[in-house]
């Protein structure tokens, strides 16, 4: 199974990072770029078949490493 | 020095979370390092109440492992910090900050590109009751609403746990103990150390 994990900003937090990006597309002449928020993505091959057991470890998985939801939301999609 | 693969700590009066790059600040600085097999016992003994001196990377570190409050974040214009600051103590009920006083401005170096310091406004609020916000950034006279060099929240440049026994920084008070290196403030704080545990 593959499972897809999103990591966000979360709201309120300022990203500075997702703001020169925006400048660089308005320089680059898309004026029409509002906010821009930059996240993460990150594709794993679990060795499981049962998507319940696998949403429960990849919820583990994200509140233990791959996000820090001090600052991050995640979003979790399986796949396949 | 311990190695980070290893899973056991000798007796010590001390930990340092000393600054550096740690997996080349993969995923998130500190993240990897935060969960390397030493840092299982290093979290341990945190809790049990050996004392804790976590140091740029190493406050990375400290805060991805959940032993301080908070998250450091890429610096607010994006770019590597190398310098003096100044610092206000915010308190002198430390084991870490006992040498100062309160309020006393010392100046001490910065090197780093992630430390703007995150925290939730609820955190934070009962972070400021308990007196566990450490040093905060200031101007050379002490002005708060200057010298803040990463946009950190509120200029916080280093907080405590709870009990006061961790202590996470960004500032190197350790390049600072001698007058040939360009100050001598950040002494105090190896003195106080040394005080209380020897």
């Amino acid at each position: 199974m593959k499972a897809r994990v999103h990591v966000t900003l979360k709201s309120g937090v300022l990203d500075p990072q997702g703001k020169a990006i925006g400048n660089a597309l308005h320089r680059l002449g898309f004026p029409e770029v509002g906010d821009v928020r930059q996240g993460k993505f990150i594709e794993l091959e679990l060795a499981e078949t049962d998507a319940n057991r696998a949403k429960t470890r990849l919820d583990e998985m994200c509140r233990k490493l791959l996000a820090n939801t001090v600052i991050e939301n995640y979003r979790i999609e399986l796949v396949g | 020095m311990v190695w980070h693969g290893d899973s056991d700590l000798p007796k010590v009066d001390l930990i340092v979370l000393p600054g550096g790059f740690s997996y080349g600040d993969y995923l998130r600085c500190g993240a990897m390092a935060a969960h390397s097999p030493v840092m299982r016992e290093v979290k341990a003994r945190a809790e049990k109440g050996v004392p804790v001196l976590a140091v740029c990377n190493g406050f990375q570190v400290a805060a991805e492992m959940g032993i301080v409050p908070g998250t450091l974040m890429r610096n607010a214009h994006l770019q590597f910090v190398c310098g003096d600051v100044h610092l206000t103590v915010e308190t002198s009920q430390s084991l870490f900050t006992n040498r100062y006083q309160q309020g006393q401005i010392i100046r001490v170096p910065v090197a780093h590109a992630e430390g703007n310091y995150f925290v939730d406004e609820d955190t934070f609020k009962r972070m400021e009751d308990r007196g566990q916000i450490a040093f905060r950034y200031c101007g050379h006279d002490g002005d708060l609403a200057s010298g803040n060099p990463n946009g950190s929240l509120r200029s916080i440049a280093g907080v405590f746990n709870e009990t006061k026994t961790v202590l996470g920084m960004m500032p190197h008070p350790e390049n600072a103990i001698e007058p040939r290196f360009g100050g001598t403030d950040g002494k105090g704080l190896f003195d106080a150390l040394a005080a209380a545990l020897v």
